[in-house]
């Protein structure tokens, strides 16, 4: 029998990117505020530059609650199940932007109205077939605002392309208007960027620093960022990544509004006999606790998200919580970022630091930035180039069929070339496919023993020809710079991925979306789901900014309307 | 709360001398450095660059201690381009590692090693750590390419990628896990060492920096424990080869 808490205000589920963001807001209006969070705090000193912990060993995702309940994977419902060995997304106060790459874009204007644009621009027959794709329920313009304050709040560092109608062609021509520039600078350029950055001139094109929640100068009593190198998969060991840990969540404690709670493993979201949550259940150390609250935040990452309202089932919530409409876990999709391109060049580039977010952009092949008449796809791709290396991933670099794998000559393959590859990373246009989606799987279990997420998905010939169509740009780009080889990765598959959409899709049809267009459930009014499940669309950029402007505006409308919302 | 997680004495080196020295100050400053186990890391630095055969493994037995040390000497050489594995202590890595992170690979390196030895005796007339080199190289491709007879689990050719990745491992990786002796490894790539401030200057095209021989542990403020490490079992594949960004 669960311990029965006191009842709170809200209680979010998950203190990452969104859980984290929303916070803040909550408790500066004063409303108490309980944060369930299933990892621990961790701080700088746990951040050692250390290849073989960090990216090897897969610390610190290799630890805690989410490696037990990784998903499975199927390409479609006739292929057979596997199951990858750890999960990408950790468990931890603060998440996953404890060692993410804190790319934080803006998405573009075209990826809230893909299909009403696609149709216009092109015709209806060019959406896809078996797409999903709806139009967001507001444009870009709505976010604008919360992508700003969020810009500020955590902290981005970048060059602004667009304010108010103004170009600025030292940042993204292509971006829509902002209100301002970004609160700091963007993070430093190299000798290597430079000169990528003179090569995508020369073809014509448009590069620029990209946004990036780290700090390029102090900000907020913060540390500049140090360049060193241990950024991806590895947390920030003088605090200058920006995520909740750092940002929101120790303001909003500071308000005594926001009382965290660590190890916090939640296993249902209580509902009353009608279409009410009243509150949660979480396990610690095996211990069952019961937290009532007014409102229940539901923001544990997409596989999460999904799973545990499928696992909430009711009297009045047969089919799981929210999902009387057979939504929930529908328009799943992961975005599609394999496809990379590496290229050898004929010296040194010296890229042993730096960090993923310290690199140059091109937007002109992105989302619809340019004509697709002629073309067999909508949607693109961002370029990125950036500085980072360790010397086990050197060591492991390709070898361009120049060498063997092993021995003396491939000894002396990696002395010589070992600083001088360089893989670029190529976020695609990734759409919904009514094919494609998240549910229960039949036979694993968790710890626990519920049913851990099950995935069935691939992509799709839209996705396959714009891979196609980046990675042929990309290489352009990297023989303009004088690359003596490059060459083109696969596609991957759509398994568990840090950059994960759907499943609880925003819209303002409960037919076809789970949450109306404030993040609030169409069948149970007082709960909110934050993250990427309520994206509809990726667009070719990282959907943290993107997640961080959403958790904050359905916080935002949470206490401008907490009677309507409560009662 | 504050205090427990951001305790000044625990690492070492205050949030307040940090940002004065590295951040508002403007200035860059290197970060103190205060080894807290001088032991562990004067054992990394008095290793000598010839390689220690015959040494106590921790793991493995004699046989298959000796028999690892003759496969990682083969999949990166000592030769005319300087020192390899064996300096790097690759397979002392390996060793302590199969008592820690890599536990559930214990039995796959008793049955490979044992299958790559009858392979050798069956087909070359002598165990593998007698072989020329050249013989040994041979017999190391047919594991690579899998036609090498008397595998079960793992397979031939998985065993020789395991073997592989984890020789990468231990011949780049920190010393603090017992291999890169010496920083070999580091040196054999031209990689000039984990520094926690890196300039503009550092970053630029020709600079010719000088390596910094120091694990990452040297420095005071970091936690040694491999933290709260699940039970389960680990990726043998780095997770760097999988190529998703974040």
């Amino acid at each position: 029998m669960a311990i029965r808490l006191k009842p709170t205000g809200v209680v979010v589920v998950g203190l990452g990117a969104a859980g984290g963001v929303a916070v803040l807001p909550l408790a500066q209006a004063g409303i108490d505020v309980i944060g369930l969070e299933a990892g621990t705090w961790l701080t700088r000193k746990d951040f050692a530059p250390d290849e073989i912990r960090n990216n090897v060993r897969a610390w610190p995702m290799a630890v805690q609650k989410a490696n037990h309940e990784v998903p499975t994977h199927r390409s479609n419902s006739s292929a057979p199940t596997t199951r990858a060995s750890s999960h990408p997304m950790m468990n931890a106060v603060g998440g996953t932007t404890l060692h993410y790459w804190a790319q934080h874009w803006r998405l573009n204007a075209w990826d809230f109205k893909v299909a009403s644009e696609t149709t216009r621009r092109y015709g209806a027959s060019r959406i896809p077939k078996g797409s999903t794709v709806e139009d967001w329920p507001f444009g870009i313009e709505e976010l604008e605002p919360y992508y700003d304050k969020v810009e500020y709040e955590i902290g981005v560092s970048g060059q602004a392309g667009h304010i108010k109608g103004t170009i600025d062609r030292r940042g993204n021509i292509f971006e829509a208007p902002r209100q301002r520039e970004y609160p700091m600078p963007p993070l430093r350029s190299t000798g290597f960027l430079d000169l990528m950055s003179a090569a995508a001139r020369s073809l014509g094109w448009h590069p620029f620093p990209g946004p990036a929640a780290v700090n390029s100068r102090p900000y907020q009593n913060r540390s500049a960022c140090m360049y060193h190198g241990f950024c991806n998969r590895g947390g920030c060991h003088v605090d200058a990544k920006n995520g909740p840990h750092v940002t929101t969540i120790p303001k909003a404690e500071k308000t005594g509004r926001l009382k965290v709670v660590t190890r916090a493993h939640v296993t249902t979201i209580e509902v009353d006999a009608r279409d009410r949550a009243t509150g949660v259940t979480y396990v610690t150390d095996g211990v069952e606790y019961s937290q009532p609250a007014e409102v229940v935040l539901l923001a544990s990452y997409t596989y999460e998200n999904t799973r545990l309202l499928l696992l909430s089932k009711s009297k009045a919530f047969p089919n799981g919580l929210s999902n009387n409409h057979g939504q929930v876990g529908r328009h799943y999709f992961s975005h599609a970022t394999g496809h990379g391109v590496t290229a050898l060049f004929p010296w040194n580039i010296n890229a042993w630091y730096g960090l993923p977010a310290q690199g140059v952009a091109v937007d002109d092949w992105a989302d619809d930035n340019f004509d697709h008449a002629g073309l067999d796809f909508v949607g693109g791709g961002n370029l990125w180039v950036f500085s980072d290396r360790r010397p086990i991933s050197a060591a492991n670099m390709s070898t361009f069929g120049r060498a063997p794998g092993w021995g003396s000559a491939w000894k002396k393959f990696i002395m010589e070339n070992a600083d001088r590859g360089n893989t670029a990373y190529l976020q695609k246009t990734t759409l919904p496919y009514e094919d494609n989606y998240l549910d229960l799987d039949p036979v694993v279990r968790d710890p626990l023993g519920f049913p851990v997420c099950r995935i069935t998905a691939e992509f799709k010939d839209n996705e396959r020809r714009i891979g196609a169509f980046i990675q042929d740009k990309m290489d352009q780009w990297y023989r303009a710079a004088g690359a003596l080889a490059v060459q083109q990765g696969a596609a991957g598959t759509m398994g568990p991925s840090t950059h994960a959409y759907g499943g609880t899709r925003m819209g303002d049809n409960p037919e076809t979306n789970v949450v109306n267009r404030w993040g609030f459930s169409h069948e149970v009014p007082n709960l909110g789901i934050l993250g990427a499940s309520v994206m509809g669309t990726s667009g070719a950029h990282n959907p943290t900014g993107t997640v961080q402007a959403l958790a904050w505006r359905t916080a935002e409308y949470l206490v401008k309307n907490w009677k309507a919302v409560t009662t | 709360m504050a205090a427990n997680r951001d305790d000044p004495a625990d690492t070492g080196v205050s949030r307040r001398d940090l940002l004065k020295q590295i951040g508002l100050a403007g200035a860059v400053v290197a970060i103190p450095l205060r080894a807290t186990e001088p032991d562990a890391f004067e054992q990394i630095r008095t290793t000598t660059t010839a390689a220690v055969s015959g040494e106590r493994f921790e793991t493995l037995t004699a046989d298959e201690g000796e028999l690892l040390e003759a496969v990682v000497a083969r999949i990166i050489p000592t030769d005319a381009n300087g020192p390899g594995a064996a300096e790097a202590r690759a397979a002392r890595y390996i060793d302590r590692a199969l008592s820690g992170a890599l536990a559930g690979s214990r039995k796959a390196y008793a049955d490979g090693l044992a299958a790559l030895d009858r392979y050798s005796r069956s087909t070359r007339g002598a165990s593998f750590a007698r072989l020329p080199a050249a013989d040994q190289d041979a017999v190391l491709r047919d594991l690579e390419t899998g036609s090498a007879a008397g595998f079960s689990e793992p397979t031939a050719s998985a065993f020789f990628a395991m073997v592989r990745a984890h020789t990468i491992q231990g011949t780049f990786g920190d010393p603090f896990y017992g291999g890169n002796a010496n920083f070999v490894g580091w040196d054999l790539l031209g990689y000039p060492g984990v520094r926690l401030v890196v300039t503009a200057d550092e970053q630029r095209l020709g600079t010719t920096l000088t390596p910094i021989r120091r694990s990452a542990y040297e420095h005071a403020m970091f936690v040694k424990a491999t933290a709260r490490r699940s039970e389960i079992e680990l990726p043998l594949i780095p997770a760097d080869r999988h190529f998703h960004g974040d």
